[in-house]
């Protein structure tokens, strides 16, 4: 088989194009993706079915095997990590000893661009030219792809989707599914085009064909690189879970092996792994467990026939340590398993490149705005109807929409707001403080969407009976301002003649019903 | 039993028969209501946007308006799960009003809620007769109360009402895309995820929607009278009511979405 040798952009690094997706200019604007997502409904339907079919795969399988307890394993996951994270120091302290007793050289990295001179370091040092990398959202945070593309390092995606988002010059658009914006006649024009290989949508057919280009390349890299699930801090151990086998390739063919990893990703013992693997894949995909679980503990040693010479585990903060230092650490919790995304309706309809960023999703809308910037990324807190279809499906409990307010909470109180939305809120604010000033509003606005319900001929002009006027009403079509996005795609309906307060009183005078 | 009916703006304004049946039914099961003439509003659109300050001042407003309630019951889910959720937080470095807002925590209620677990009323024994094709609803904040969708006390009941022809809603639970100013910020996003909800609506053939929160009935209801679907929002309270006898039937009467 020599598709090896046909390929040509595989090794390309990410055209101004795939980088703008998500690292666009700054601040950010959510609304012209979200509106090109929205009007193309086809578009979006891999992703509707893809999302909606995880989420209740989710429910069923954890509603199974948790029962009454989901809840309770859900709060067990979120006080392991949140003990971890409380004591985050202790546990890096011990991982970095446990795991440099194994033979593993740990290395830290502030910001992204430090993790990959490391990672391109390494590479120089070793002379390595090809590099096979299983998934990792660390490394599209840190932008490693094109740093060693940079530094003449050629690096193939092995995790099928992954692979084909670098043929096709994309990058994912969730956490799990990385090309769940794609379909299958669009890989197969890919793998045509990028691999010369004859059409098809055949998945089997389009697997294997991804199968042997990428044999070729475990065979020839020098180098491994991949992410990691979680660290252990009382063995040093990195675990990967993967469904491909790739990830296990990757990090044991080639002679060297470098693992990015958020800092936040320790755990304190092993047997944690219990509780968060037991969710992890289940929350995911509803898979039990990952195919492949892989727990590695150093390079490999003398009398092992396998594994890497060197093992490298590169330490990544980018961010992360502001985030532990705040009010928002429980954030930090995240496992990534994709949940929130899947079940998150606004996710649904807009799709994940619609966040401008590297994290999509609830938790990316959470999380994007403390790594780069509030002042940038405004849109993301309030693009939310904070449904809370997130929280519940969290496995480690974020309470994602209360986060989402407290975003919100700090662009009004660090001047991010408009001055226009503070006026609202303000006079709104203060008008419900009085109940004359209250019923004042209330009155405005009755009279207000009445005659406008009026106008358009939704509302008879009638004397309303003693019941209509707790009943009849009419609808608006057309409201200007601030309230013209509500109209723009429904109507509203009017107030009644009269409010719940005037029937009261009415009673209370002992001439209403 | 003492019960302060907590009635809530959209529903004082927009929905004022929600706020009838209310009274209606909690009479009927032997509750004396009383309606605190001082209260405005929770405060949770404030909330909800980032304006803690002005959003606290409306909540010290409810602990005052409630202070002598035995009880506080409300027809809105997501303005129970406002002070049931955000009180306490909110006023945590409050000490006056700290423990003002666990006091009004425990004590409020979602309408049904307080029948299933303060009235310990079994709703599928309660006799309602309210012919009709219907599905519900499950709004969103109703998980902020720890309620499941799939185990509802609203569809549990509307199983057992007689007559009623009751069909499951597909994603019965699923976000109807109010989020109150979401809907007007992010009007694409929000008239996406209601069309969807519309949609499901259509597919059961009902001809009327149980909606247990004035938001979601805005919305929900707007985007049908926009999208041609022609079928009547009820509350939960109301189909007890009318099934029940304490009021007459809204389908009754022409005087209601008059359209000429």
């Amino acid at each position: 088989m020599s598709t090896a040798t046909t390929a040509h952009s595989a090794t390309a690094p990410l055209t101004a194009h795939g980088h703008e997706i998500l690292f666009p200019p700054l601040p950010y604007d959510i609304n012209p993706r979200a509106d090109s997502a929205v009007s193309n409904p086809d578009g979006q339907k891999p992703i509707h079915a893809s999302t909606s079919g995880k989420d209740a795969t989710r429910k069923k399988v954890c509603g199974e095997v948790f029962g009454e307890d989901y809840d309770t394993i859900r709060g067990l996951a979120g006080e392991i990590k949140q003990h971890a994270l409380d004591h985050l120091d202790h546990y890096l302290e011990q991982f970095v000893d446990r795991a440099a007793a194994a033979g593993v050289q740990v290395h830290f990295a502030a910001t992204g661009d430090e993790a990959n001179a490391i990672c391109v370091d390494i590479a120089r040092r070793n002379d390595c030219r090809l590099c096979v990398k299983s998934k990792s959202m660390v490394t599209e945070e840190t932008q490693l792809l094109p740093a060693l593309a940079h530094a003449g390092i050629e690096t193939i995606e092995t995790d099928l989707g992954e692979f084909i988002l670098q043929l096709d010059n994309d990058v994912p658009s969730h956490i799990v599914q990385p090309m769940i914006h794609k379909n299958r006649a669009s890989v197969g024009r890919t793998f045509e085009r990028e691999l010369g290989v004859p059409y098809t949508d055949d998945p089997n057919r389009l697997v294997s064909i991804a199968h042997d280009y990428l044999r070729q390349k475990y065979l020839h890299a020098d180098m491994g690189i991949s992410g990691g699930n979680f660290l252990v801090a009382e063995t040093g151990s990195l675990v990967i879970c993967t469904n491909e086998g790739n990830g296990r390739l990757c990090t044991s063919v080639p002679p060297i092996h470098v693992a990015f990893v958020g800092i936040e990703k320790l755990v304190p013992r092993l047997e944690h792994l219990n509780v968060l693997l037991k969710l992890l894949a289940r929350s995911s995909t509803g898979q039990p467990l990952t195919v492949y679980t892989h727990i590695m503990t150093g390079p490999q040693r003398g009398v092992e026939p396998d594994g890497p010479r060197q093992m490298h585990v590169i330490l990544v903060d980018n961010g992360r340590s502001r985030i532990l230092e705040s009010e928002t650490r429980e954030l930090l919790r995240c496992i990534r398993c994709g949940a929130c995304l899947n079940a998150c309706p606004v996710y649904r309809n807009i799709g994940g490149h619609s966040y401008g960023a590297v994290y999509s999703g609830p938790i990316g809308a959470l999380i994007t705005p403390l790594f780069r910037g509030l002042a940038n990324f405004k849109d993301l807190p309030h693009a939310s109807s904070l449904c809370g279809a997130c929280y519940v499906a969290c496995p480690v409990k974020i309470n994602i929409p209360k986060y989402l307010i407290h975003l919100r909470e700090r662009m009004v109180d660090g001047g991010l707001s408009t001055l226009g939305d503070r006026l609202f809120h303000r006079v709104w604010g203060w008008s419900l403080r009085y109940p004359l000033t209250y019923r004042l509003g209330g009155w405005l606005q009755k009279i207000q969407f009445r005659r406008l319900a009026r106008r358009n001929g939704s509302l008879t002009p009638n004397k309303p009976s003693p019941r209509a006027a707790y009943e009849c009403r009419g609808w608006v079509t057309k409201l200007s301002g601030k309230f013209s996005g509500w109209t723009s795609q429904r109507d509203m309906p009017s107030p009644t003649p009269q409010s719940f307060r005037h029937w009261w009183r009415k009673r209370e005078a002992g001439h209403g019903e | 039993m003492d019960v302060s009916l907590f009635v809530t703006c959209l529903t004082d304004t927009f929905y004022p028969r929600i706020g009838i049946a209310l009274v209606k039914v909690l009479e009927h099961l032997g509750c004396r209501v009383a309606f605190p003439q001082e209260q405005t509003c929770c405060g949770q659109p404030l909330y909800n946007n980032g304006y803690h300050a002005d959003a606290r001042e409306l909540a010290r407003r409810m602990i005052q308006v409630f202070e002598h309630s035995e009880y506080v019951v409300t027809p809105s889910g997501s303005c129970a799960a406002m002070v049931r959720d955000y009180y306490g937080e909110l006023l945590a470095a409050d000490p006056a009003h700290r423990h003002g807002a666990k006091a009004l925590t425990a004590k409020t209620y979602d309408f049904l809620e307080f029948l299933v677990k303060v009235l310990k009323v079994d709703l599928t024994e309660l006799g309602i007769r309210w012919p009709g094709r219907v599905t519900y609803h499950f709004s969103c904040h109703l998980r902020g109360l720890d309620m499941d969708p799939m185990r509802s006390d609203t569809e549990c009941m509307l199983k057992n009402v007689e007559g009623m022809d009751y069909t499951r809603l597909d994603k019965i639970d699923l976000c109807c895309g109010f989020g109150g100013t979401f809907a007007m910020k992010y009007p694409q996003i929000s008239g996406a995820m209601v069309k969807d909800k519309v949609d499901c609506i259509r597919k059961t053939g009902a001809q009327t929607v149980v909606s247990n929160d004035a938001g979601c009935t805005m919305n929900i209801s707007g985007s049908c009278r926009r999208q041609g679907l022609d079928v009547e929002f009820i509350h939960v309270a109301e189909v007890i009511a009318e099934g029940l006898g304490l009021m007459d039937s809204s389908k009754e009467q022409d005087s209601r979405n008059v359209s000429t």
